[in-house]
């Protein structure tokens, strides 16, 4: 999937994502239009479906609200890309396939609004210049990626399918 | 062999395991809050399996309580009507959800409890592996008692010696957290020992597993002792760790410490009191699941006592609990708070998240007991947030900028 880069800094909280004021709700679409409304306004209105979210450190850091995931994945986030993740923020992600890659570099040698390509399973970074290689999610998360999300899992293998070292997929 | 973590996986368990092992284990009990909930429902109701345990499954309404929008209240529509379901009864609007589970005895000595709100970890001062998930995990556990953990490796934390006079456990987790950085134990087991800890009350181990989230960490845990199996009620057990590997061991003389406040805008930006000192202040939030229970009243009271907030300073207090409400009134602290002229609030998370009273306007100062100065936290992203100890916000609070108390009191 090919889409332009929305370049963030270090230590966005989940508070940045979805300020608590905005996060009353579960309709999907409230959640959509207020994702990163006070860090970077222009967000909603400009970010297109395969786009990606490349940050530095400690990305998603704060609270566990899962509506911050949600609002990304909702605005047709094609993958976040960041050099580190605040567990909740990487663990909810997966739990609802929104693609989270881990990669030291991309967000000091992107630029925003650089167009690349991702590749969710290998890790793979491409622009027109680079290509670099994240980390993608491995174990138990890999398994949630493959299934689709932690929900698509339960339902058709469940724990005992994680035990067993089935794939779900 | 192992970490208090490792200790305690391995006794649920009845096989040892390591850090780094996967595992995929029972819990005790799953929270959620008013927030979180509906969508931890959700993901329930789309698996259509039953639920796994009424009686072990706890909501909270405390981000919104009570409701201020029509938002809010569908939001609570949706979890009562989700309890009467289930025939859950475990449904409390009696404050903070991580004081009620504390008040209520849902934690216990070497349990598991996974909440929906990260600050779950606030557990860890009974003795119990605690964690904060997002609501599809919490859901998943709705239905099936269970999640998989990452056994985490683990920082020790070794506080020598005694707590200064007019120093506090927030100030020893703050200048850890300066030490180790926001996300210095991300994905570890915090474990909180040492002299200092050991001589702590039930109140102050709850503040520092509290604040292990803010700096990345998995859990906080401090060993229980007989100080948590007095508060527990429950047998013994132990939890010693034995021949236990650290990825990294931080030693703290506790008897050097100053006041600590944490300074916009991150919580590892600490400085000494000295460096901050009369920073004017619009407002003074005194609560949360960081500070809110009663020892932390007790400390603003005696403050606060006699005294008359600065008028610039608009001075918010909200017990953590009901139960802790109700003692503060028998210790005559909300009279002592009102006659100061602050502002009492029903028990719940107040001002902290910026969602219901207390909000924040834009290039406004304020100094709150809480966990988190993220912009935008408490209000207007344009205004900045100081985190600081109970007795720094009263005495802050009298003076309408961030004080010293000891200097209040040499000053008086």
């Amino acid at each position: 999937m090919s889409g332009r880069v929305f370049l963030l800094g270090d230590g966005v909280s989940t508070d940045a994502i979805m300020p608590g004021r905005y996060n009353v709700t579960t309709d999907p679409d409230a959640l959509r239009r207020s994702c990163l409304i006070e860090a970077r306004p222009d967000f909603v209105e400009s970010v297109r479906p395969g786009d990606v979210i490349v940050a530095g450190r400690n990305f998603g850091c704060g609270s566990s609200r899962e509506h911050a995931p949600l609002s990304i994945k909702r605005n047709g986030v094609a993958a976040v890309i960041a050099e580190s993740f605040a567990r909740i923020f990487y663990r909810n992600a997966v739990n609802i396939g929104l693609p989270v890659i881990r990669c030291a570099e991309a967000h000091q040698v992107l630029r925003d609004g650089d167009q690349v390509s991702v590749d969710a399973i290998t890790g793979s970074i491409r622009s027109a210049t680079l290509t670099l290689q994240g980390e993608p999610p491995s174990g138990v998360a890999l398994r949630i990626i493959e299934a689709g999300s932690l929900v698509e899992l339960i339902k058709r293998g469940g724990w005992a399918a994680l035990e067993e070292g089935r794939r779900v997929s | 062999m192992g970490t208090i973590t490792e200790e305690l996986f391995s006794r649920r368990l009845g096989r040892r395991v390591h850090a780094g092992d996967t595992v995929i284990a029972e819990v005790d009990v799953a929270m959620a809050h008013d927030v979180t909930g509906p969508l931890a429902i959700e993901a329930f109701r789309s698996l259509d399996l039953p639920l796994w345990d009424a009686s072990r499954i706890v909501f909270n309404f405390d981000h919104v309580m009570p409701a201020n929008t029509v938002a809010a209240a569908e939001l609570h529509r949706v979890i009562r009507e989700f309890c009467v379901e289930h025939r859950i009864t475990n449904l409390f609007a009696e404050g903070i959800c991580h004081q009620v589970m504390v008040d209520r005895r849902l934690a216990q000595p070497g349990g598991i409890v996974v909440g929906a709100d990260s600050h779950s970890t606030t557990y860890g001062g009974v003795g119990c592996f605690a964690t904060g998930l997002g609501s599809t995990d919490i859901g998943v556990v709705f239905a099936t008692g269970r999640t998989w953990f990452r056994i985490p490796e683990t920082v020790r934390i070794d506080v020598r010696g005694a707590l200064p006079a007019g120093v506090y456990a927030k100030d020893l987790a703050l200048h850890v957290i300066a030490q180790m950085g926001a996300d210095g134990a991300d994905y570890c087991a915090v474990e909180w020992g040492g002299e200092a800890v050991a001589a702590m009350t039930i109140d102050e181990r709850l503040t520092l597993c509290n604040l292990s989230t803010d700096f990345g960490a998995k859990t906080g845990i401090v060993e229980p002792d007989a100080v948590t199996f007095a508060h527990s009620g429950g047998e013994p057990i132990d939890l010693h760790p034995s021949h236990p590997e650290y990825v990294r061991t931080l030693v703290v003389d506790a008897g050097s410490l100053r006041p600590q406040v944490a300074v916009h805008p991150s919580i590892d930006n600490v400085h000494d009191i000295d460096d901050v000192s009369g920073t004017p202040l619009d407002e003074v939030f005194i609560g949360s699941c960081t500070n809110g229970r009663l020892s932390d009243l007790a400390v603003a009271a005696s403050i606060l006592s006699g005294r008359t907030v600065h008028p610039r300073t608009r001075t918010v207090i909200v017990p953590a609990s009901r139960g802790v409400y109700l003692e503060a009134l028998s210790a005559g602290y909300i009279e002592i708070f009102a006659r100061a002229g602050a502002l009492v609030l029903n028990p719940g998370c107040g001002p902290c998240l910026g969602r219901q009273h207390g909000v924040v306007g834009p290039g406004e100062r304020v100094l709150s007991t809480s966990n988190r100065n993220y912009p935008g936290r408490m209000g207007s992203p344009d205004a900045q947030i100081f985190l600081a100890s109970p007795a720094v916000a009263a005495a802050s609070a009298l003076a309408g900028a961030i004080t010293d108390p000891a200097a209040l009191e040499a000053a008086a």
